[in-house]
């Protein structure tokens, strides 16, 4: 099993999400995180008082997938997420040991 | 016709013979029901403006003291109303002592009753007057909060509000408004309450903000406002409110009226575009919190003015107020690296001062007969007047400010700690959170003796108190 943990503008959330459904993966743990990256930060003034805001609102998905499926969803998130300009975001993959279904007690691969 | 119809037009027909009853029970004792009808919707009009601070405030500081912001306006509506009605009221506008302070006579509203005083007002009930004048005595102190957000301790906030109002708000109200007050009776002119009520109160803040010392962390981390819409609302419910503080000085329903009114919203609107503009020059973007603040601004540099100029000269004062309030907040403040957290120097007293001497000069008696000429209208005098009424202000409110807090400061803290100040006062001195993220924690049963809480466990969301 693999997680795949992508960054992503937020506003391309719903994308993502239906590319995923498409290749089967229904289940996964969304975030709304700030970060930092290539991206420039922005600007933002309060009464006179400038500040650069370099952390930038970022959404964040996490999935974990049989190992078979990890390629294609890969090619999926990044064909959905993709704008070709900086900040379009990162995806990490890593091995995931073990996943139990709390209900049933089902693991490994049934379990996701 | 049906029986329901009938029913209706003998409501209706009682309506119309109602009406003209009541105009008779007011003609009694010099009282005229449109005076005190109005003045009375003026005092609640004048009553939401605390609570309209109060999230023009919270909406402008971190999220973790946007309670003990609120809390600050919220407890000076109670602490002065309290106040005022039992010596409060009698010390500002009682019986006059050497032109400096009214005498104890009206202690617990002793002889304030639903007749009017006719030094005052003369169509109006005296007990009115009284809780018009409340309204303005508990705005006045709650302005103060703008500058000593983030860092006061809540019993040194209350014991400074309390002996505040009462040594410089109401001596200072006597002066200016008081039957013999010296500034009354000098002829300086401020109609609704540029001195009063905005000077008096910026500076007690610039004085106190000094005292306090800096937020921690000011200067060097980012302190963004937390909620912006707040600091909006809030200023829509200040500039609804101030309709009634300004168009009700007028103390009548009358022509009087109607002008401030009109000068009052033209004067918002006219700073408000002109603060924008400055700042979209200055920095590129036209923000909503510099058209909230720049809003404000004019509101109270009209204050003073509102019953004596015409409405082209609102547009001048408040061209004038936006801009300069602007560069006091932008510019100076920074220079000079003192920490009024929210403006209230800023604003109200460069506002107030500013709108104190353009009293002097753009007043006109075509526009109020009781007052006077100013410098555009051939009287140069009155600016200078005008100017001692605000270097008086500027002068005891500031020392007395100073004098109070050091007093306070012997007998309890001032300022919160800085661990206190991390966590944010709202958990640390309230034990409140505004936002919750997580609803999780177990109940207290039984015991609630503070011995039973350990002290460092304060009621923070997401941790046990068993």
């Amino acid at each position: 099993m693999k997680k795949i943990e992508c960054i992503l503008r937020p506003g391309k959330l719903e994308e993502v999400k239906e590319a995923l459904n498409q290749c089967g993966v229904h289940g996964m743990t969304v975030m709304q995180v700030m970060g930092c990256g290539l991206q420039k930060g922005r600007r933002e003034v309060y009464r006179g008082t400038e500040l650069t805001i370099n952390l930038l609102p970022k959404v964040k998905i996490e999935v974990v997938v049989k190992d078979s499926l990890m390629e294609d969803v890969i090619g999926l998130i990044r064909k959905s997420a993709m704008t070709g300009q900086i900040g379009d975001g990162k995806i990490f993959v890593s091995t995931v040991d073990n996943a139990v279904r709390i209900r049933t007690g089902e693991t490994g691969d049934s379990a996701i | 016709m049906s029986r329901f119809a009938l029913k209706l037009k003998l409501l209706f027909l009682m309506m119309f013979v109602s009406i003209p009853g009541l105009a008779w029970a007011s003609d009694g004792g010099g009282i005229d029901s449109g005076d005190t009808t109005f003045i009375l919707i003026s005092t609640a009009l004048v009553m939401l403006m605390t609570p309209g601070l109060a999230l023009f405030y919270g909406g402008m500081v971190r999220k973790k003291n946007v309670l003990s912001t609120i809390m600050q306006s919220f407890i000076v509506i109670c602490l002065i109303s309290v106040q005022w009605v039992l010596f409060g009221y009698s010390l500002a506008f009682g019986p006059d002592q050497s032109h400096l302070v009214g005498a104890f006579s009206w202690l617990g509203l002793n002889g304030v009753g639903q007749e009017a005083n006719a030094d005052y007002s003369a169509t109006i009930p005296h007990l009115l007057f009284m809780a018009f004048q409340l309204m303005f005595a508990i705005i006045t102190a709650a302005l103060i909060t703008g500058s000593i957000a983030e860092r006061m301790r809540f019993p040194a906030f209350l014991g400074f509000i309390l002996l505040w109002s009462t040594f410089v708000y109401d001596p200072l109200a006597h002066w200016v408004w008081g039957v013999d007050g010296w500034l009354r009776n000098m002829g300086a002119l401020d109609f609704a309450g540029g001195t009063v009520v905005h000077i008096s109160s910026g500076v007690s803040g610039l004085v106190a903000a000094l005292v306090l010392g800096r937020r921690k962390g000011y200067g060097t981390e980012a302190m963004i406002p937390h909620q912006l819409p707040f600091t909006v609302l809030g200023a829509a419910l200040l500039w609804f409110g101030w309709f009634g503080f300004n168009a009700g000085s007028a103390l009548a329903a009358n022509g009087l009226a109607a002008s401030a009114f009109v000068v009052t919203n033209t004067s918002a609107a006219m700073a408000a575009l002109s603060w924008v503009f400055a700042e979209w020059v200055h920095h590129g973007r036209p923000t909503v919190l510099g058209a909230a603040s720049g809003a404000v601004a004019g509101l109270v540099a009209i204050t003073p003015a509102a019953g004596f100029v015409t409405p082209m000269s609102s547009l001048a004062i408040g061209l004038v107020a936006g801009a300069i309030c602007y560069l006091a907040v932008s510019v100076v403040k920074r220079k000079l690296g003192y920490d009024d957290s929210l403006d209230a120097f800023g604003v109200h007293g460069i506002g107030g001062m500013w709108g104190a001497l353009a009293t002097g000069i753009f007043a006109t008696k075509t526009v109020n007969g009781a007052g006077a000429d100013g410098l555009l209208y051939g009287n140069a005098a009155q600016l200078g007047t005008q100017a001692i009424g605000v270097l008086a202000t500027v002068a005891f409110a500031g020392i007395a400010t100073f004098v109070i807090l050091k007093l306070v400061g012997v007998v309890t803290a001032l300022r919160a700690t800085p661990e206190e100040e991390d966590l944010g006062l709202d958990l640390s001195l309230h034990g409140e959170d505004a936002y919750p993220d997580i609803m999780s924690g177990s109940l207290l049963r039984g015991d609630y003796s503070p011995a039973a809480v350990p002290a460092s466990s304060v009621m923070k969301p997401g941790i046990s108190l068993k």
